[in-house]
């Protein structure tokens, strides 16, 4: 595991450690963009798309934080499941011709803006602030270790996950359930 | 200061984390669907797990635990979205609308 960079060393372009970089820039870029596409177009189809876009970029840096386990498992749930499911649901509820909203006040905007300045800006200005403590790895964070450790330290709250999600697929069907009495 | 050391520094994570969460917020506050609610929702919960891998690179001692406690997180977002969109379903079967404006039943 490589140790932080000093950032007043700059590597040059040409070099692995550029490339690597440049690569870490395009990622957070695809990340940055389709989000915006998410919160800012006008159809939900669009908004999923680029939330796909976001998800596949967040998966890019999970592999700069040296856990491609992890980045396989963005684009499996999210990509996968949880962007198609959302999909479904505009397929199913969401007629397109009957998106016209009513005019929301024009205060929404810039208020929401502001929030999201501030907020954004508030941890921005926390995190870089902060001296944060660096302590000696134990182990190398491999998806062996990941394995072992989910099925014998974090075995109860395996379980426990797995239990929350059956709840919730029967909890969605009951809710979704088209009633015959009624 | 070069951009191209940035892979390699635990703030840079931050600040991009800190800027989805920031992104989701201004989508909660701003969309008048409850699908549009749910995408920024979803941008909310990457933003957390950004943050935690961030950690679990740079200062934890164990790097298993922050990838664990994304898994998990990725689990959660899973569930949340499967019944927040069978509301969605369920509210448009009653209302004809997934504008979030026309749900005020409950209103005072």
């Amino acid at each position: 595991m490589n140790p932080p960079i000093p950032l007043a060393e700059a590597p040059s372009l040409f070099s692995v450690d550029g490339l690597v970089g440049l690569v870490f820039l395009i990622m957070v870029a695809i990340t940055i963009i389709g989000a915006i596409i998410a919160c800012n177009s006008e159809r939900l189809v669009r908004s999923v798309a680029g939330l796909i876009v976001c998800f596949v970029g967040v998966a890019g840096v999970y592999y700069f934080l040296n856990s491609p386990f992890v980045a396989m498992m963005q684009i499996l749930i999210y990509v996968g499941a949880v962007a198609v499911t959302i999909s479904f649901a505009i397929m199913l509820a969401a007629p397109e011709e009957k998106m016209k909203l009513g005019s929301s006040s024009p205060l929404v905007g810039p208020f929401g803006l502001g929030t999201a300045a501030l907020i954004t800006g508030g941890f921005s200005v926390l995190a870089l602030r902060t001296e944060w403590p660096v302590m000696t790895k134990i182990n190398d964070g491999s998806v062996k270790n990941i394995g072992l450790q989910l099925l014998t330290n974090f075995s109860m709250v395996f379980e426990l996950v797995s239990i929350v999600l059956l709840i919730a697929i029967i909890g969605a069907l009951v809710i979704a359930r088209v009633r015959r009495e009624s | 200061m070069s951009i191209l050391a940035l892979y390699n520094n635990l703030n840079s994570f931050l600040v991009l984390g800190a800027l989805l969460f920031g992104i989701g917020i201004y989508g909660i506050v701003t969309r008048r669907t409850l699908i549009g609610m749910l995408i920024a929702a979803e941008l909310l919960l990457v933003g957390a797990s950004i943050n935690f891998m961030a950690f679990n690179r740079f200062t934890a001692p164990d790097p298993v635990v922050g990838q664990v406690f994304t898994l998990f997180i990725m689990a959660i977002a899973a569930a949340e979205a499967a019944i927040g969109l069978s509301i969605v379903i369920s509210v448009y079967r009653h209302y004809k609308s997934i504008d979030a404006e026309d749900t005020v039943q409950l209103k005072g």
